[in-house]
């Protein structure tokens, strides 16, 4: 056999509405006033509920989370294009897909307070709930693409992660394992250029993290994050591939978190204020917004009631969780969901419990609050000139 | 009636069988399961009997392969997973641990995953490396899961039936050196399933308790006969078969009767089932105990290469030594 080049696929990039928020017509998805306006109220909604979650926690109101700001276009453009049928496979930084799902701003605020109640709603909604360790859903996906592909239903399985979850060996062989067995499944990467404090350049050599693809056998495209056209393009097209049999697709979504990794990190002991301020010009909502105001569809009066409505709906949302927690839920509710029956050591164990909690108010509110700058990594040391 | 004398491999082939033909909603899946029938031809003929949709072949990903257990327990249907050997479990323990055990727990019950994990488990065969450990109390440790180790054809089927019907994960440990070891007569036309979490009391007794599961209920049993001959020994000799959710009820209650006990493990001395088991008779029998808890277990060393495996392994003259040494004090 000579020495000869392979062929190989080639990954595509898409890029419909620029930063100006002038649009490549040719590439334009269609999509409704309705649907353009509710897109774009879902972008302003998941924002404004970071920003006031983010007072909430260093008010000591509620623990730790992650903020989507930055990467409100990833997450609604995708989510516009899944329909109910379709599941959604969270990490932990998709608030706004979320949303769009039917979360309520309750159960979201109830996750935050740290209650598991939060996540019963998702019996019956096609939606998992979030997954912590950075990149195991991404091994569980294949099973509930294969489940769909199984009962011949006209669906798939939509998985988010970020570009640190591309490091990770579960990633590689779910998307190997869905290339393999051709199953509807679309792997939905923001790669918002931060793991914590490791940017994307250290988290691998190669060029793109679409093209990781390829090596699969699966399609692949890298789209303008920021841009909630061709976000909301490419996962269409690619949901469209998963049912029609055509197997999974990997989208990299270019993005950027624009704010903290979670309430306990630092971003300014790793990175450059002008690095932020860059990618702060592409701000997602922003170019969507005067996208659509060039098109006659918005103006500020607009804009007004929309932040008027979007602040009470938060806020009633918030204060629906305060009312939950503040209502003194069983202390001992988590040993009934361990099983499906209690096994009766387990029951000894509750009754221990109980005694132990015996006329105290043992839930527990988020009340240490903010730590200061410098995130965990300072929370030891206050702690410590707190003794003196 | 018809009865059949079966091997733990056939037996299990059996439980699979019928389980597929009760429920379209069980499959099965892992490395070599179809058409070569797993490495120990566990699944055999069930890719002929059942196609290609219900049993398949993988690819080489253990994570994957108990993930996508996970995603389709999640989703609604019963998977039944093998993983080639328990050694190769930890490239899926990420999963184990992270979804499928808390998955209830964490959704307060609105989801659930009941999905076996099936893997050819412990030593005795002369295997080669990391593939002789008993890692049984990883699982263990692991709440949401439950743990089942069969010990023999009959309990292998009705408990395998029973882990596959269960609305809570599995972790279905088989014994390797059981698999060709022996036959018992298995009654075809019942629907043997066995509970999940209680232990059976395989030989009742009055002078001590033997608590044990899995290969060395065999070699407990070994044991015990030359006692019983020689000596006119009684003991009582439980078999766990439920390792989590365990069933403490059965052995304090023997325990109480027999006022002596010994246990009998295969894993690692140190955090084994057997140090629950002593715990759990302080808290509940410490009156009754007329003599010291003994076991007899594999040592806190990684299993040696099998020329030495039988200085690792509990034997029957090892496990004689301690039911003596018990029931002479």
């Amino acid at each position: 056999m000579p020495r000869n080049h392979m062929e190989l696929d080639q990954i595509d990039t898409l890029s419909v509405l620029s930063e100006d928020g002038s649009i490549d017509k040719s590439q334009l998805p269609k999509l409704s006033k309705e649907e353009l306006l509710k897109s774009y109220r879902f972008l302003v909604l998941t924002r404004r509920t970071d920003e006031q979650a983010l007072r909430y926690q260093r008010q000591g109101r509620i623990g730790t989370f992650a903020p989507s700001t930055g990467q409100e276009a990833s997450q609604i453009g995708s989510a516009m294009a899944i329909s109910k049928e379709d599941w959604f496979i969270p990490s932990f930084r998709e608030l706004g897909v979320a949303l769009c799902r039917g979360m309520s701003i309750r159960d979201y605020f109830l996750f935050i307070m740290g209650f598991e109640e939060a996540n019963q709603g998702l019996k019956g909604t096609n939606n998992m709930p979030v997954s912590v360790p950075v990149g195991s859903q991404c091994a569980f996906t294949p099973g509930i693409a294969w489940g769909i592909k199984l009962d011949k239903k006209k669906a798939a399985a939509v998985v988010y992660f970020g570009d640190g979850a591309t490091s990770e060996g579960d990633f590689h062989e779910g998307l190997n394992f869905c290339g393999a067995l051709n199953l509807p499944a679309v792997y939905l990467c923001q790669n918002n250029q931060w793991a914590i404090s490791t940017p994307r350049s250290q988290q691998t050599a190669a060029k793109s993290i679409a093209q990781k693809a390829i090596a699969y056998g699966v399609c692949g495209i890298q789209v303008d994050g920021n841009d909630f056209f061709a976000v909301y393009k490419a996962t269409k097209e690619a949901l469209d591939r998963a049912k029609k049999g055509e197997g999974p697709t990997l989208i990299e979504c270019v993005t950027y978190r624009l704010s903290v990794h979670t309430t306990a990190d630092d971003p300014t002991v790793y990175r450059a204020k002008e690095e932020e301020e860059a990618w702060q010009k592409k701000d997602p909502i922003e170019r969507l917004r005067k996208y659509l105001e060039k098109e006659k569809l918005w103006d500020s009066s607009h804009q007004e009631k929309l932040e008027e409505d979007i602040k009470a709906e938060i806020k009633k949302g918030y204060e629906e969780a305060e009312q939950f927690r503040n209502s003194i839920p069983d202390p001992l509710k988590f040993f009934d969901h361990q099983y499906e029956t209690i096994p009766p050591y387990l029951a000894w164990q509750k009754s221990m419990a109980k005694e132990k909690i015996q006329g105290r108010n043992v839930i527990k509110g988020a009340t240490e609050g903010y730590k200061g700058p410098g995130g965990a990594a300072a929370v030891g040391e206050l702690e410590e000139a707190g003794d003196e | 009636m018809s009865t059949k004398k079966l091997t733990m491999v056939e037996a299990l082939n059996l439980a699979l069988r019928e389980e597929l033909q009760r429920d379209k909603n069980v499959m099965i899946f892992g490395e070599d399961v179809g058409i070569d029938g797993g490495v120990f031809r566990v699944t055999k003929g069930l890719i002929q009997e059942f196609g290609k949709e219900r049993v398949i072949d993988t690819p080489l990903a253990e994570a994957c392969i108990i993930g996508s257990a996970f995603g389709l327990a999640v989703y609604g249907k019963r998977p039944v997973c093998e993983i080639q050997f328990s050694g190769f479990m930890y490239e899926g323990f990420h999963q184990i641990e992270s979804h499928v055990a808390r998955i209830r727990a964490r959704t307060y019950g609105a989801l659930q995953a009941p999905m076996v994990i099936r893997a050819p488990y412990s030593g005795g065969i002369k295997a080669l490396e990391h593939h002789s450990e008993s890692k049984e109390m990883y699982y263990v440790h692991t709440p949401g899961l439950v743990v089942i180790i069969p010990s023999g054809p009959k309990n292998a089927r009705s408990l395998m039936k029973a882990a596959i019907r269960a609305n809570d994960p599995v972790i279905f440990l088989e014994p390797k050196s059981v698999y060709r070891a022996f036959r018992e007569e298995i009654d075809l036309d019942q629907d043997d399933v066995a509970e999940i979490g209680k232990a059976q009391i395989v030989r009742p007794g009055s002078q001590v308790t033997v608590v044990t599961y899995g290969a060395m209920l065999y070699q407990t049993k070994k044991a015990i006969q030359k006692g019983i001959e020689a000596h006119n020994w009684d003991p009582e000799v439980i078999d766990l078969q439920t390792l989590s959710p365990m069933d403490t009820q059965t052995i304090i209650e023997s325990v109480k009767k027999t006022g002596r006990c010994v246990i009998v493990h295969e894993a690692h001395r140190t955090g084994g089932i057997a140090a629950e088991i002593i715990a759990r008779v302080m808290e509940s029998a410490f009156l009754s105990l007329q003599a010291p808890i003994e076991r007899v277990t594999g040592w806190d060393t990684q299993v040696p290469y099998f020329a030495r495996e039988n200085v690792y392994i509990p034997d029957p003259q090892s496990i004689e030594n301690a039911i003596q040494k018990v029931l002479n004090f």
